[in-house]
């Protein structure tokens, strides 16, 4: 460990808390319907769709408004995967995608999740990569930030009937903060290096004389929306790591901070909206120390030398010439300090794109993509999921610990009941279901599929499992996803990670906005101080800890131990 | 006032044990445990493991000893309820003897004479009875005809006998208690079973106890919490195998059993009947646990002024005499004029008077009592006479007095208005001589008592039918928040429903039949035993001994109750943690040796590990019985403050105890040789 690392994780942090009171500023005009600049094209759109705008939906209809769009978008992606050989812009003439792939892919980019079980530039052709997975970057990333502005309103409302407006509030997001930002970052992106034309793959001839095919494409205009809606599905099968994906730098703190920047400002939006800013940094900061505390701990695990390299008498301390530490599966341009930050971010947001392969990473460095996905992708996550994921642990830490002020618990003024801690259970119950329920059918049914033997392996099937359950959609690598009983599996996995949330957190949403707001007092539990951050830290940490801790100790902290032991398998 | 309250049961009585064991054990009935989800869980898993253990095998004797205390754990959970039915059921007794078998009067009207002679028990809602001097009221219900004198100590323990007479606000009669003078007819309110008594006692022994709704929302997240720990145990063989490490179904079922949050689980009811029993301790009777519950979360306090804020009766504190008159005569008018009125007020002055000026008794003079007509009393003496009375009053028998002495009378009365008094005009032979000040006197002590719910964030609120003037004065002598002068029942009632509009939860106390809409609108309505048989049914409380500062103890019980629940809770949740570094090692020892590392408690084989984790699971159970009972200490302090100290006793506390907890246990194990 190194300043420089530190400066870099310093610098990324403030950019980040920078940016979040913009980001959440403008997030709630959108929710409130004040940035009304592009309303000569959002209006036609509402007449075109029969939607009137003012009319806003109960929960139930706002649920079923979003399933009904996710379901019409998952259809589209299935067919565009199995017709490919029949469209246009397909240079290399990629073939149609095998229906368990297909399902599995659709699943996937709708969900927010895109995990890619093919390699991008193998698989899918221009016309498929901006038609259908382009399309639901976007798509996904509105839907999850729709469910969050609805359950934002539902705390900021009192004794209200409805939540918002489906299509309004995707239509708004879209509109008014993810086109706009991805056309100028696109651009941008194109300015620094990131290719964006229809092109076949050069065929170029190495200095070695060796044939090399470089693919390309339009990589630009889905790079950004892949970091800025955190989805995470590469252009190329290397992801983040390929030098056209993240051609510097720059380009590579560009990219993680759009991973960030809505569901930091998410927060921010939240605390405005409920009338008490100090409510979104509190969240924000439960969410930072959770953040910080796995980026030191991965950089510190994979800068540590390898004990199994050391009787071989290999040099792995850090001088001049190398960094030291575990530089397998490293991209070298970004070394183990950027990589670290980079694995950290990705999983924490439910982003999923990687610059580094997880799979390399030393058994403690890889436990902590593991963690960030398993603690339920709160730790600021995926756009949208990620604010409502840490709401439902907020309810739930308060109900907990609310008890001991002596009233029946309340957060921001609305009673904890049997109902919202239903749904809050609910809602929780689908990590383990999909990553230990399936894991285990995986595992059981599947295990041809992981590469290495030892708890290694095993490491490897939980994964992604749990990137699947996540909807993060980062890869470990050595597992063979596509095989009809894990494209399958995986696939449920995505669908439960989604929608056995987002259904509990709408009613959610729905059965707090019902509520009056009872005003705080002395006696009211205070949820903006450091007390509430520890205390949401410590559940959150629990909640994961007791439902994971027993396969975790089976995969990377007994691969840690028994490296230590100098036991290899 | 000599009250006695229901003895208070030594906390483990030896009697009450011996029951409270064998209540255990009945409730194992399946039918009884699926009420509590976590408790049926552990007994499903404890059966399973006694038939592993029966079929023998390599850990037989460990397996058998898993499968004893997974029932231990069951039974522990049971005595935990059944010994906080028992003491319940000991409070109730002790109220159930004033119940009389005894036999009623029933006549057909009012006026009759005539009576038939039937059980107690066969009155129904409606049956009119007659009472006479020595009867037993055989119900609750209100007296239509007559006035009579009721021994109540048997409810209420106050020993002095109360009026109760028809119509007005002192009507209803309580079952159970003894006519001492006169003779009364009552109509019966209320059905065979529904009575006051039979509600309470049915509550306390918990026989119809309903789950609260804060109650339902922990047993589903207790639920909750026991299906991901299913999940947890029920997928861990399939990912154990990958790693060659065949984990014992018995070892599966304890890490089960130990994760679920049995503690919590266990001792949930317990904590609810003993919040009933609390308040039945201080002779207040909640209709409903749910009462109990909402009372923790009051945020505005509605307070009558008279007999809460201020003693019931106001003292004469100084006299103002007129210029020209010298305050001895004042006071001498005022003594005199007294002497005979044995209200309050009246002894005051007379008490004044004497401490002042030393005077003396009088003999041979006519009292003159005061009316609702003349609204002014006095005495008649050697051919003058003295009058007292409200300014109105006296002004209108003294008739006009020059403007310079009408301006001073009327400034000695604003002034003694304004500071919160009431003035009291003294005449001789129609001559004003000046003003008594009778002051509103404020319990001592009750400032620092709205201080303290003021940190509790809890509101105060004074009810006074006083002009606005008087009302301030008093409000901030008192230190209330706030006062509704010139109360009516309609104003009470708009004030409740102003408050819960805006969000807050209203207790009040009242015992007229028109504070009744306001009782049932309140959030907690507490209605005086003495008052009204409208009102007692339209509270959700009774406060047997009618004292209306009681309403903060009800508070403070109402947030213990709701503090002891979340402190078990967190504790049992902390305690899972120390549980895994127990058992996974010793879990996957055969596959992995190198988890051998997380036994950072050395435990000294994967056999006591587990076994040692089980039986702290149970004791745990035991040892918290005593504090689910005496719940939570609640000291009034902000909810930050309450927070910090709870999370770190029960937090904190829950994470590191059972570390120690099972390392000795484990070693009294290894050192018994039990595994």
């Amino acid at each position: 460990m190194d300043a420089t690392g530190i400066l870099q994780i310093l610098v990324y942090l403030a950019l980040v808390a920078a940016l979040t009171p913009l980001v959440g500023g403008y997030l709630a005009r959108i929710f409130d319907g004040r940035a009304r600049w592009l309303g000569w094209i959002e209006r036609p759109i509402y007449r075109l769709c029969g939607v009137s705008p003012e009319r806003e939906q109960h929960w139930s209809a706002y649920a079923a408004s979003l399933l009904a769009f996710n379901l019409a978008g998952a259809l589209l992606l299935y067919g565009l995967l199995r017709l490919q050989a029949w469209l246009p812009l397909n240079p290399e003439g990629m073939a149609a995608v095998a229906p368990p792939l297909a399902f599995n892919t659709a699943v996937s980019f709708v969900t927010n999740t895109n995990w890619q079980a093919y390699g991008g530039e193998t698989a899918l052709g221009y016309f498929v990569q901006m038609t259908g997975m382009t399309v639901q970057n976007f798509a996904s990333a509105a839907t999850g930030i729709a469910v969050a502005a609805a359950l934002i309103r539902g705390f900021a409302r009192g004794s209200a009937k409805t939540v918002g407006h489906f299509a309004v509030d995707a239509v708004r997001v879209t509109l008014y903060l993810l086109l706009p930002v991805c056309v100028l970052g696109a651009l941008a992106l194109v300015w620094l290096g990131v290719p964006q034309n229809f092109d076949p793959a050069t065929a170029a001839v190495t200095l070695e004389g060796a044939q090399q095919t470089i693919a390309q494409g339009p990589v630009a205009s889905q790079m950004f929306i892949k970091h800025l809606g955190t989805n995470g599905g590469g252009f190329f099968n290397a992801n983040a790591a390929h030098p056209f994906e993240n051609p510097s730098a720059l380009v590579n703190l560009i990219h993680m901070l759009a991973i960030f920047a809505i569901g930091a400002g998410l927060t921010n939006a939240f605390g405005r909206m409920v009338g008490d800013v100090r409510q979104g940094w509190a969240i924000l900061g439960a969410m930072a120390l959770l953040f910080v505390a796995g980026t030191f701990a991965l950089w510190a695990a994979d800068a540590a030398a390898n004990p199994a390299f050391a009787g071989l008498g290999v040099d792995q301390a850090a001088n001049p010439w190398q960094p030291g530490g575990n530089m397998e599966g490293k991209e070298v341009r970004f070394g183990i300090a950027a990589s670290a930050l980079f694995a950290a971010v990705t999983t924490a947001a439910s982003c999923g794109a990687v610059v580094a392969m997880h799979d390399s990473l030393m058994p403690l460095a890889g436990l902590v993509p593991l963690v960030n996905i398993l603690l339920g992708e709160v730790v600021v996550g995926g756009v949208g999921a990620g604010l409502y994921g840490m709401l439902v642990f907020a309810v739930l830490a308060v109900f907990i610990a609310g008890l001991m002020v002596g009233r029946t618990p309340e957060y921001l003024g609305k009673k904890i009941e049997a109902r919202e801690i239903k749904l809050a259970v609910i809602a929780i119950l689908s990590l383990p279901v999909g990553v230990l329920g399936l894991g285990a059918l995986g595992m059981a049914f599947g295990a041809g599929a992981i590469q290495d033997a030892g708890p290694h392996g095993l490491s490897e099937l939980l994964y992604a499992y749990a990137s699947a359950t996540g909807n993060n959609g980062s890869a470990f690598a050595g597992f063979g996803a596509d095989t009809p009983l894990h494209d399958i599996l995986l696939g449920l996995a995505m669908g439960v990670g989604r929608y056995a949330v987002i259904v509990p957190v709408l009613a959610l949403a729905g059965s707090a906005a019902a509520k009056p707001r009872i005003p705080a007092s002395a006696g009211t539990f205070p949820t903006h101080g450091g007390l509430f951050v520890g205390l949401l830290v410590a559940v959150v940490l629990v909640v994961g800890g007791l439902t994971f801790f027993p396969v975790l100790a089976l995969g990377p902290l007994a691969e840690h131990f028994a490296l230590a032991a100098a036991v290899l398998y | 006032m000599t009250v006695h309250r229901p003895r208070a049961t030594a906390l483990f009585d030896r009697a009450l044990l011996g029951t409270a064991a064998a209540d255990a054990v009945a409730k194992l009935d399946p039918r009884r445990l699926v009420r509590n989800p976590v408790m049926f869980a552990t007994a499903l898993v404890a059966a399973v493991v006694t038939a592993l253990a029966a079929r023998g095998g390599a850990d037989a004797a460990v397996t058998a000893q898993i499968a004893a205390w997974l029932w231990v754990t069951v039974l522990f959970g049971n005595f935990a309820e059944a010994v906080a039915e028992g003491r319940g059921k000991a409070q109730a007794a002790s109220l159930r003897r004033s119940r009389s078998d005894a036999s009623a009067k029933r006549v057909a009207a009012p006026e009759a004479e005539a009576f038939e002679t039937v059980p107690a028990q066969a009155l129904k809602a409606g049956d009119l009875v007659v009472c006479a001097a020595g009867d037993t009221i055989p119900g609750d219900g209100d007296v239509v005809r007559g006035i009579a004198t009721v021994d109540e100590s048997a409810i209420t323990g106050e020993s002095a006998p109360v009026i109760r007479e028809s119509g007005g606000d002192r009507s209803a009669v309580t079952g159970g208690t003894r006519v001492v003078s006169d003779r009364i007819v009552v109509r019966i309110s209320v059905d065979p079973g529904e009575s006051f008594l039979d509600r309470m006692i049915a509550l306390v022994e918990g026989a119809k106890r309903q789950k609260t709704p804060n109650e339902i929302a922990l047993t589903l997240l207790l639920v909750g919490m026991t299906l991901i720990f299913l999940i947890v145990v029920a997928t861990l063989p399939a990912f154990a195998a990958w790693s060659g490490a065949a984990v014992p179904v018995a070892f599966l079922a304890a890490l089960f059993v130990t994760l679920i949050p049995t503690t919590i689980g266990g001792l949930l009811s317990a904590i609810g009947i003993a919040g009933m029993d609390r308040l039945v301790k201080f002779n207040v009777i909640a209709k409903s646990g749910r009462a109990v519950e909402a009372a923790g979360d009051i945020d505005v306090l509605l307070l009558d002024k008279t007999g809460t804020i201020t003693l019931g009766a106001r003292q004469a504190a100084e006299f103002l005499p007129l210029s020209g008159v010298a305050e001895r005569d004042l006071a001498e008018a005022a003594f005199l004029a007294s002497l005979a009125d044995d209200t309050p007020e009246g002894k005051s002055i007379v008490a004044l008077a004497r401490q002042r000026f030393g005077l003396a008794e009088r003999q041979g003079l006519a009292f003159v009592p005061f009316t609702a007509q003349t609204r002014m009393s006095g005495v008649d003496l050697d051919g003058g006479e003295i009058r007292k009375g409200a300014e109105d009053a006296i002004l209108a028998r003294v008739g006009d007095l020059p403007p310079p002495q009408a301006r001073e009378l009327r400034q000695h009365v604003e002034r003694v208005a304004k500071s919160g008094g009431t003035p009291l005009v003294v005449a001789r032979d129609r001559r004003p001589l000046g003003v008594i000040h009778l002051k509103d006197v404020v319990k001592p002590g009750i400032r620092e008592r709205f201080a303290t719910l003021r940190d509790m964030g809890i509101k105060t609120v004074m009810i006074t039918g006083d002009n606005p003037l008087t009302a301030a004065a008093i409000a901030a002598e008192a230190g209330v928040d706030d006062f509704l002068a010139e109360a009516t029942p309609e104003r009470k009632l708009e004030l409740i429903r102003d408050y819960q509009q805006g969000g807050r939860l209203v207790a009040m106390c009242g015992d007229g039949s028109n504070d009744a809409p306001a009782l049932a609108q309140a959030d907690v309505g507490v209605a005086m035993n003495t008052g009204t048989q409208a009102a007692r049914e339209a509270g959700n409380m009774v406060d047997l001994e009618s004292d209306p500062t009681k309403l903060i103890e009800i508070v403070m019980i109402g947030k213990q109750l709701l503090m002891s629940r979340g402190a078990l809770t967190t504790f049992s949740i902390a305690n899972d943690v120390a549980k895994y570094f127990a058992i996974i090692p010793a879990l996957f020892l055969a596959g992995m040796p190198q988890l051998a590392a997380l036994n950072v408690m050395g435990l000294a084989s994967p056999q006591s590990a587990v076994l040692s984790a089980v039986v702290f699971n149970a004791l745990v159970i035991v040892a918290l019985i005593p504090l689910a009972l005496k719940g939570v200490r609640y000291v009034p302090a902000p909810a930050a403050t309450l927070l910090k100290r709870n999370l770190l006793v029960y937090g904190v506390g829950g994470l590191v105890a059972p570390f120690a907890g099972i390392k000795l246990i484990d070693m009294a194990v290894a050192a018994l040789g039990l595994a």
